[in-house]
Formats: C-alpha cells, sequence, structure tokens
C-alpha cells in the first residue's frame, strides 16, 4: 500500500504528460526523428522540460539518506559499456523509428480508441518474452 | 505535420521529469516503463511487482484522464500492421537487451549523468533517425 499508492500516482503523472505533449501520437515521434523531412522539435521539448524536475531529483537524492516511503534507493550501479547495451538500444531504436511508438506512449495509448498500440504493445510483450528465454539473464545490482 | 504549442510540450515534459522524481524520491526507484512493464508481466526486474503493476497501469489511467478533461489526442499511425509487429517485437526485445528505453534512460539516466544512459539514448536516437530516414527517404517516397 505504501509504495504502490505513490507507484499509480507516478503512473498517472507519466501517462499524463505523455498525452498533453502530445507523444502518444507516433507521427510526431517519427516527426522528430525525420531529421531530413519535415521536423517536429515537440520530443526535444519534452524530454528537456522532463529532464529539471528529474535531474533536481537525482541531485537532491544525494542528500538524502533513504527515499520517503522506503527502505532504501534502488539505482542501477552497473557503468559498464557493453555489447548487449549497445546492441539492445539500437534494436529498440529502429523499432522505435519504424511504428513512432516507445514503451510508454504504446501502454498509455491503448486506451484512446485506435487499435495499433494494442497490436504494438503485444508484439513488444512477444519480444519481452522472447528476450526472457532467448538470452540468459545477468545478475546486475 | 501541425506543431504542437510549446506550451504543451514543456508542461506535459514537466508532468514526466515530476512523476519520475516522485518515484525517486519517494519509492526510492527509477521511473523507467519498459522494466517496470517486463516486472509487471513476471518477468524479473529489480522493482517489486505489485509497485511496477501500479505504475503501468497508472500510465493509460493518467492518458484517459487527460484524454478526457484537457485534450483528446488524435494516434496517427501510418504503419501496417506487419510493421507494428515488427516493430514491437524489436522495442520489447531491445529494451529488455538494454536495460531501458526513453524513460529509464532517456530522462531518468541522463538526468543522473549515468554514462550507459547516455550512450544508450544516443543510439537508440540515431537508430531511430536512421530508420526514419531509410523509411521515408531511401525506400519509402
Amino acid at each position: 500500500m505504501r509504495e504502490w499508492l505513490p507507484a499509480v500516482v507516478v503512473g498517472i503523472l507519466f501517462g499524463a504528460g505523455l498525452v498533453l505533449s502530445d507523444m502518444v501520437n507516433p507521427a510526431r515521434v517519427q516527426a522528430f526523428l525525420d531529421v531530413a523531412g519535415d521536423w517536429d522539435p515537440t520530443l526535444a521539448l519534452v524530454m528537456g522540460a522532463a529532464l529539471v524536475p528529474s535531474a533536481l531529483a537525482y541531485w537532491l537524492r544525494r542528500r538524502l539518506e533513504r527515499p520517503l516511503l522506503a527502505e532504501r534507493f534502488a539505482i542501477p550501479e552497473n557503468r559498464s559499456l557493453d555489447g548487449r547495451l549497445l546492441a539492445g538500444a539500437a534494436l529498440f531504436g529502429i523499432g522505435w523509428g519504424l511504428a513512432g511508438f516507445c514503451p510508454g506512449p504504446a501502454l498509455s495509448s491503448i486506451v484512446l480508441g485506435a487499435w495499433q498500440p494494442l497490436l504494438f504493445v503485444a508484439a513488444m510483450v512477444a519480444g519481452m518474452i522472447v528476450h526472457r528465454f532467448a538470452v540468459p539473464e545477468l545478475r546486475l545490482a | 505535420m501541425e506543431p504542437l504549442s510549446p506550451l504543451a510540450a514543456l508542461s506535459g515534459g514537466l508532468l514526466i521529469g515530476t512523476a519520475t522524481a516522485l518515484f525517486l524520491l519517494l519509492n526510492g526507484r527509477i521511473a523507467g516503463v519498459s522494466g517496470m512493464a517486463a516486472t509487471a508481466l513476471g518477468m524479473g526486474g529489480a522493482t517489486p511487482r505489485g509497485q511496477a503493476a501500479a505504475f503501468v497501469i497508472g500510465l493509460p489511467a493518467g492518458a484517459l484522464l487527460v484524454a478526457w478533461l484537457i485534450r483528446s489526442p488524435t494516434v496517427v499511425v501510418t504503419s501496417s500492421p506487419v510493421l507494428l509487429i515488427v516493430a514491437g517485437l524489436l522495442v520489447g526485445f531491445g529494451t529488455r537487451l538494454g536495460s531501458g528505453c526513453t524513460s529509464g534512460h532517456g530522462v531518468c539516466g541522463i538526468a543522473r549523468l549515468s554514462p550507459r544512459s547516455l550512450l544508450a539514448t544516443a543510439t537508440f536516437m540515431a537508430a531511430g533517425a536512421i530508420t526514419v530516414f531509410l523509411l521515408r527517404h531511401v525506400w519509402g517516397g
């Protein structure tokens, strides 16, 4: 209760932000990625604005011994720039460009009336399952 | 495409950033959508499953809320069903292999200056831009 309640509020704010900024619209996301075409700066503005409270919180975090509602911070400490990271980010980027959906906007837009996000999310879950069985898990804190 | 008002983009971005800030300061965790979606589906991960599920359910709830109260978005998808499936598979597999997506690497990771996230973000942005370039200006027309 103590931890899932803030989690659902955070999800709601996140989904609300994605609709408000039109990031649930794949055409606008692809227009941002289309640097040689009719370029749309929206995604850069959204990300830039998101970084402000986010960076403030990460700065504040160093002054906190523990989070307000949990025992400890669980932030990844892994710093290795490895092949998995690069290959994974590249494959993700290709999929992102092909459809204009990344996980947050896709999951947020399944209730907005279009059928395409549902198909995309189903395929995305299938891709996660393939990874689960095809790639041995790395135990990283 | 019709430009979105910068105010909408910035306020949406601030909401997203506030969400990630709250998740860090309250629950001590990274608000990464792909990771939490996988965890919610029982595919491992560091976040407790209840929290991850609450976050994932919050996304469409927040989207609906804004769609009802403020602006109803148009989800313009130009990709064919086959392309959506390929894209979804790549996004699902790639975000697991690369340990994150636009939220975990792009917003949270850059905010804390994680070298892995900076590299991942540069990589998926470049891969996305190249994909859209090939799709629209080389193969498309």
